[in-house]
């Protein structure tokens, strides 16, 4: 049975989603279909390097936000709430400071890139390394926020009867409360990979930008608008349609 | 060319001007799609041509300064680059500026002429932020104009006369209805004191 929504509340959802979907029926309505194949073709090497550098982002934003979310949820210290401000910034942070950030840090000039590079003779900036973490550094707070919150709602008796049965702790972590946690977890994760698919501004600074190197299709996509407009809005067209198909087919593991 | 805008403006006693600072190419593109602009001051003929093209202008660009290309290096040059050719050094980290703008084409052009082939380790999306790459130590080398380098901060070696090249800037005056008004903004910046404000900062005639 269909309940009936507040009138004012749909009306108001109906203006927020026209204000989001206007400006992807513009960008449907100004890509130039006939040329898309081409533009497409052009760009296959940001379109690799943007699957690669996402990929291995997300991976790297899996494997240190998901234990951070964990921490947040669970961890019983002074300072949690401040760590968790920390952690989230790069939510806010405009993703140009981000990249200024990590050039302080991690660049050849920086406290850690000075180390980093005397030690190792590593250079981050200009490298796809250097994308790599700066899709990293954007898209791992999306994991932990949301992972703490799918920790936080599973059910914590589960765990204490488990380790009443004598399972230890990262056993009960694996066996009881990742599954419970899997459907918060995918959402995090999908939202993490977004994320770092779609950085410009800290990949730019902080990596620069050279075409089969470091320019990912969003680099490529801004260039693309001064040279030529309408190869920009294929790939911006690309960008979406990707992004669409991962997040409604993640949908399912998250939205039940 | 920022500062050498807001001492003109400063200098100018017919009105106020109101600033609005960005990339040539960011400017044509704010100008076509209705930004509120009078004047606009782009760093080559190509991005004054397009707004040209556009049937957006009230009069012909008029050509007011000149600039130079010249190497930006770390302050006191310590890889001792002594001109472009060194720059195609592989242990080099070069930043050039992209060629969609104005100083990356101009980069471009002055490269093809001397026959030099370079392979930059970044494009960067304006001439401030190769400047800014080397200014940070991110960058070994950079091609910017020469009165990027009078801001500190960096090293310059000059690009001798057979591998530079001349570049253009231009002022022009929209087609609005204030068109009047910023025609006299253009037209001081001909004059004699407007000239000197440039020259002082190392700009062309």
């Amino acid at each position: 049975m269909t309940r009936l929504l507040p009138l004012r509340l749909s009306l108001l959802a109906a203006v927020g989603v026209a204000l989001l979907v206007l400006p992807l029926t513009g960008l449907i309505l100004r890509t130039p279909w006939t040329a898309l194949i081409g533009d497409v073709g052009d760009a296959g090497a940001a379109l690799r390097i943007s699957a690669v550098v996402s990929a291995v982002a997300t991976l790297l934003a899996v494997g240190l936000g998901i234990p951070i979310g964990w921490v947040l949820a669970r961890g019983t210290f002074r300072g949690r709430s401040a760590l968790r401000a920390i952690v989230l910034l790069p939510i806010v942070l405009p993703p140009v400071v981000s990249g200024v950030a990590l050039l302080a840090s991690l660049g050849r000039s920086g406290a850690v890139g000075t180390l980093l590079n005397n030690l190792f003779g590593i250079t981050l900036p200009f490298t796809i390394a250097g994308a790599v973490i700066a899709a990293a550094f954007v898209a791992t707070p999306f994991v932990s926020l949301v992972s703490e919150a799918g920790f936080r709602s599973i059910n914590p008796g589960l765990e204490e009867v488990a380790a009443s049965l004598g399972a230890r702790p990262w056993r009960r972590f694996r066996r009881v409360v990742l599954p419970q946690a899997a459907p918060a977890l995918a959402a995090g994760i999908v939202l993490g990979w977004a994320r770092a698919l779609g950085e410009f501004g800290a990949t730019i600074t902080f990596a620069g930008n050279l075409p089969g190197r470091t320019q990912t299709l969003p680099l490529a996509i801004f260039f693309e608008l001064e040279q030529d407009p309408e190869a920009a809005f294929s790939l911006s067209l690309i960008l979406v349609v990707v992004s669409i198909a991962v997040l409604s087919a993640a949908r399912h593991s998250w939205m039940r | 060319m920022t500062e050498a805008v807001e001492a003109l403006a400063a200098a100018y006693i017919d009105g106020p001007v109101e600033l609005s600072v960005a990339g040539s190419q960011v400017l044509v593109a704010q100008a076509r799609e209705g930004a509120p602009l009078d004047v606009v001051i782009t760093a080559d003929a190509a991005t004054a041509q397009s707004l040209a093209d556009l049937g957006l202008l009230a009069g012909d660009p008029v050509r007011f300064a000149g600039n130079r290309l010249a190497i930006a290096v770390e302050a006191g040059n310590p890889l001792g680059v002594g001109g472009l050719a060194d720059l195609a050094d592989d242990e080099i980290t070069l930043v050039l500026a992209s060629p969609e703008v104005p100083a990356g084409a101009y980069t471009q052009l002055a490269l093809e002429r001397a026959g030099i082939n370079l392979a930059p380790d970044s494009l960067e999306p304006s001439v401030r932020a190769v400047l800014a790459k080397v200014k940070l130590g991110e960058a070994d080398a950079g091609i910017v104009y020469a009165t990027d380098l009078v801001t500190g901060g960096v090293g310059g070696v000059e690009i001798p006369e057979d591998g530079n090249l001349t570049t253009d800037y231009f002022a022009l005056v929209l087609n609005r209805e204030k068109a009047d008004r910023a025609a006299g903004f253009v037209a001081f910046l001909q004059t004699v004191p407007a000239r000197t404000v440039l020259a002082d900062l190392g700009f062309l005639p």
